[in-house]
């Protein structure tokens, strides 16, 4: 499907930059001010084909760095990226968050990482497992209390296969020794134990607490117990795909249907016996570039696994991805792929025919977290619509190099967007529909624009895969074009 | 294919279609290495057993789904009920992201805080920096007419002085030197979201009552506490209020500010206690407060200065309405209107009505512990019986107090309160000692799923139904719609049990 040109009115969007900086303390405005830009045209002709080969746009902005205090940053914490991201949705094993009970209580059952099991017997994704601490745990250290939740959690949990102690902000001021503590457990009980340095504290949003996960699964999961698994010649690991609403087996289908076979799924619906055996796949495929691609690295570094992104949102980019790893393999895996697409292609043709007229020209603002603000970009263009603005709350540099294959021209550009950038932007832009966070879905449905929430789904989903673009398909144009939107001012009222 | 563009499936059919439930399964047997099912359904039968109960209570450091949160969630939400004031943690800033998650998942409305957004270099030379340039930055872009400073743990941790950090931060020109900054210390790691509702409250009459002279006077103060319904409550208390013609101030009225029109404006800010009622409200006779336990050491501050005071526990239900009244009365000297009178009479009509659908019915009852006082008060009313009171942040004084209210009835034999177990403990009550209905959040469709009771959700976080805040629950109308509530979930339960045709819908009478 080609992708209609279109560019933004960059003009317009520097004016807009201009007035919402000028709202800020002068200091914090210099700060502010590297944030925010438009994509702008890259030097060489954007004549290429696939959007690949070169990038459309630059998107200059600074990335990953500390959040202004006391502008209403939309961000979380480290913790939030290694529990509420990375570990979390592994299914069979229990996440302590060790600290005081609100981290634990606000981050319960709240990603939607989909997954089967018997909860509380076999699996223990929606649970809330925590050390509640009291001051007496802050004043004397609380590995000792550790160290019996741990018991309690093998006595009450027998099939638990293993346990992670996700820190919350007091145990790195208290100096707690939860690596000894893990040491020590593991010994008695021989069951994986994870210590995770993912206090609230430590860099500067969710994205080091994705680092620190990863680096977790490495020192504490891998090459340490014998792994009974044969490699076949079409063995992959999907990483970075947590399975919210269901994205996850949305995916696997289709690679399934290619020929391969997918050992391992990090970290919706994993098990441990998933991360374990991951260094024996043939290739890593990684959908969440930026809270994954550590252990990618790292797997290539130590165990010569290649690794390849992959984008499985919307009918063109899910073609140009399949393409691109089955380039990868065999004639075999090349001609079930041209025969996965062809399969697919009715479905696409269908969807869109259904809701690409009341989608049309329609516009898009996106703000999300290190990979859908580029990744989904297609998947509204498959159905007419034009993305008028993106941005990350925790993406670095590398993404925003990434995201100029995606944006066009003068499209706004916003990093850890505060609170008032946003509803300035947006109040200025009104675009037809803005894609955020619940944080943001209530402010900007008040101002009369649609909305839906781009890290749960809204609860709906899948969005990934041909399944998936059905029902984001459906739910886009649910958003845009429901009544209520005209409902807003009454009747009698004289104001324009 | 499973998905077709006419019939869009969503995820629950969609997963439910052969092609996935076979790749569900290959996936099982083939990488999972997940217990053998029966082994799996060995010990899901143990979990349920009373030795499994027993090992269960014998817990003492791990805490499994708890029914409480952090104070600074309680300090968010009592200082969104003053008139334009942005709630600022000082602290990390994740915990602020999480509160106004929370909150607006609650009530489906924006909920707006700022953090200091502290980060390692702060954990080693203090956040005085993030206050002075946050409380300068929040003043410049979101104009409130105060800012409400709480604690994160971290910032506990480390401790950080609120104090002297505010008064350096009001010298350097971040805010006006007469612009209003409470403040309150609220480590997350003492008490709960009720303990930082309490303290963030003191803290701001404090703010506002230290250095002024109380001119004794005929008003009555009313704290609502942290409530999910404060939006439907506290309306109908100021509707109670208004029918009763007596002077008031609520002490935190988020009613407005967590329910704001949908007309084209956004407004951060909406309605709430102005600043000036809250400096007069030191003259007040008197102090109530809705929930003993969001207001101790408020409640306590405002006896300092000569107030009467007294608390409730979440009166709702007929005795509970009628002594909050009763009090609101004697110490307004105005009279319970004959309108109220009516309105009363209309509840037990209605209780009346459908006394023989209710009457001994048994319960589970989890939430605060003050809701959770309130409402097995009521079920008691009904002829019901709260078999299983729990409260996470429930102490042995809260469980004397339960036992007081069992004892006070025929009905409350055979019930017990458990103050300080959490959910998990609830299962263990629920698998072995079965009830009729269980009462508490959206947490509780856990415990719906595993142990076959149905759920009522009648308690802060309604994540998964909608609205439900928007209508009181406090009353005598609160109680008729409560008492609705209830009698809805027994009537679908009992058509859905007599609903087989030819088989048991004999049963599936008409008129009930």
């Amino acid at each position: 499907m080609s992708l209609d040109d279109y560019a933004n009115d960059a003009e317009f969007h520097k004016r807009l930059i201009a007035e919402v900086l000028e709202a800020y303390p002068d200091k914090t405005k210099k700060r502010r001010q590297k944030h925010l830009s438009t994509a702008k045209a890259v030097d060489a002709p954007a004549e290429e084909e696939a959007p690949e080969a070169g990038g459309l746009t630059e998107c200059d902005v600074k990335s990953n760095l500390k959040s202004v205090p006391g502008v209403m940053t939309v961000r979380g914490c480290a913790y939030a990226g290694s529990k509420g991201v990375v570990w979390g949705p592994v299914k069979d094993m229990v996440h302590i968050s060790h600290g005081p009970v609100g981290c634990g209580q606000y981050s319960w059952s709240q990603r939607r990482n989909y997954y089967i099991g018997d909860t509380g017997v076999d699996t223990f994704v929606t649970m809330q497992f925590t050390t509640d601490f009291q001051e007496k745990d802050i004043v004397f250290g609380g590995d000792k209390k550790l160290d019996k939740v741990i018991d309690e959690i093998n006595e009450l949990f027998p099939l638990a296969k293993g346990i992670s102690i996700q820190s919350e902000c007091p145990i790195g001021l208290i100096g707690d020794d939860i690596e000894a503590v893990a040491r020590k457990k593991n010994k008695e009980t021989g069951k994986t134990i994870v210590p995770v340095r993912c206090e609230g504290f430590r860099g500067v949003s969710q994205s080091l607490g994705h680092h620190i996960a990863n680096d977790a699964i490495r020192d504490w999961v891998f090459d340490k117990r014998e792994i009974a698994h044969e490699t076949g010649p079409y063995d992959v690991n999907v990483i970075g795909d947590y399975n919210i609403g269901g994205d996850a087996w949305a995916s696997r289908i289709l690679l399934e249907e290619m020929g391969l076979r997918v050992v391992g799924n990090w970290s919706g619906d994993a098990t441990l016996s998933e991360i374990e055996h991951a260094p024996k796949a043939r290739l890593n495929l990684i959908h969440c570039y930026r809270s994954m691609n550590y252990i990618c690295r790292h797997m290539e570094e130590k165990y010569g696994i290649p690794w390849t992104e992959y984008n499985f949102f919307g009918p063109s980019q899910i073609a140009d991805s399949m393409r691109k790893i089955a380039a990868l393999f065999d004639d075999n895996i090349k001609e079930k792929t041209e025969a996965v697409i062809a399969k697919y292609q009715p479905l696409v043709d269908a969807v869109v025919a259904k809701f690409r007229p009341r989608l049309e020209g329609k516009t898009v603002m996106l703000y999300v977290g290190g990979l859908r603000p580029r990744h989904v970009i297609n998947s509204y263009e498959d159905l007419g619509m034009k993305i008028v603005g993106t941005g990350y709350e925790f993406g670095h540099n590398d993404d925003y190099q990434r995201t100029g294959h995606y944006v066009k021209e003068g499209t706004l550009i916003y990093d850890d967007a505060t609170g008032y950038e946003l509803e300035k932007f947006i109040e200025g832009i009104r675009p037809d529909l803005v894609g955020s966070g619940i944080k943001e879905k209530y402010p900007v449905q008040k101002m009369g624009i649609p909305f839906r929430q781009m890290h749960s789904w809204d609860y709906s989903g899948p969005y990934h895969g041909y399944d998936g673009f059905a029902i984001f398909a459906r739910d886009m144009d649910l958003a845009i074009n429901n009544p209520v939107w005209g409902l807003f001012k009454a009747p009698w009222s004289t104001a324009a | 294919m499973p998905q077709n563009a006419e019939k869009i499936l969503d995820h629950a059919p969609l997963f439910r279609e052969p092609e996935y439930v076979e790749m569900l399964a290959k996936k099982k047997a083939a990488f999972e290495n997940m217990p053998p099912s029966e082994e799996v359904q060995k010990v899901a039968d143990w979990t349920k057993s009373w030795e499994y109960r027993e090992k269960n209570f014998a817990r003492q450091s791990l805490s499994v789904n708890p029914a409480k949160a952090c104070q600074p969630l309680g300090a968010v939400f009592v200082a969104a009920g003053f008139e334009k004031t942005m709630s600022f943690v000082h602290g990390s800033q994740g915990c602020v992201a999480y509160y106004r998650s929370h909150l607006s998942r609650h009530f489906k409305e924006p909920a707006s805080a700022v953090s200091s957004s502290m980060t390692e270099d702060a954990a080693v030379f203090g956040g005085l920096k993030n206050m002075v340039d946050g409380l300068a930055n929040t003043y410049a872009l979101y104009s409130p007419k105060m800012i409400a400073v709480s604690t994160t743990c971290m910032a506990e941790v480390i401790g950080d002085d609120l104090q002297s950090f505010i008064t350096t931060a009001r010298n350097e020109g971040s805010v006006p030197a007469d612009f209003d900054v409470p403040y309150a210390h609220t480590p997350a790691f003492v008490g709960s979201h009720v303990t930082g509702y309490d303290n963030m409250l003191k803290g701001i009459l404090e703010h506002f009552w230290k250095h002024r002279e109380r001119q004794p006077g005929t008003a009555i103060n009313i704290i609502p506490g942290f409530d999910g319904f404060a939006v439907g409550n506290n309306r109908e208390l100021k509707r109670l209020l208004g029918l009763m013609s007596v002077e008031y101030t609520l002490l935190s009225d988020v009613s407005d500010q967590f329910d704001t029109p949908s007309d084209g404006e956004y407004r951060m800010y909406d309605g709430g206690t102005t600043l000036d009622s809250v400096k007069t409200a030191q003259d007040a006779k008197a102090t109530l407060s809705m929930q003993e336990y969001c207001t101790t050491k408020t409640l306590e501050y405002a006896a300092e200065f000569g107030q009467e005071t007294a608390s409730f526990h979440y009166p709702m239900g007929v005795a509970g309405t009628d002594e909050f009244l009763m009090k609101l009365s004697e110490l307004s000297g105005k009279a319970i209107p004959e309108e109220i009178r009516m309105e009363r009479g209309r509840l037990i009509d209605a209780m009346a009505d459908s006394q023989s659908w209710l009457h001994g019915k048994t319960y589970a009852i989890y939430g605060d512990p003050d809701f959770v006082f309130g409402m097995a008060r009521f079920i008691l009313e009904t002829g019901g019986e709260p078999r299983h009171c729990l409260a996470t942040n429930g102490t042995k004084a809260w469980e004397v107090q339960m036992q007081a209210l069992f004892d006070s009835s025929p009905y409350g034999t055979g019930c017990k309160a458990w103050g300080g177990k959490d959910l998990w403990h609830m299962r263990s009550l629920l698998a072995t000692e079965k009830v009729d209905l269980l009462i508490g959040n959206s947490y509780g469709k856990y415990l719906e799923r595993d142990t076959g009771t149905p759920l009522v959700r009648l308690m802060f976080p309604i994540f998964d139904r909608h609205h439900h805040h928007r209508f009181p629950v406090w009353g005598y109308q609160g109680a008729l719609r409560v008492l609705v509530t209830l009698l809805d979930k027994f009537f679908d339960k009992l058509d859905a049990e007599t609903i087989e045709p030819g088989v048991t819908d004999y049963s599936y009478d008409l008129t009930r």
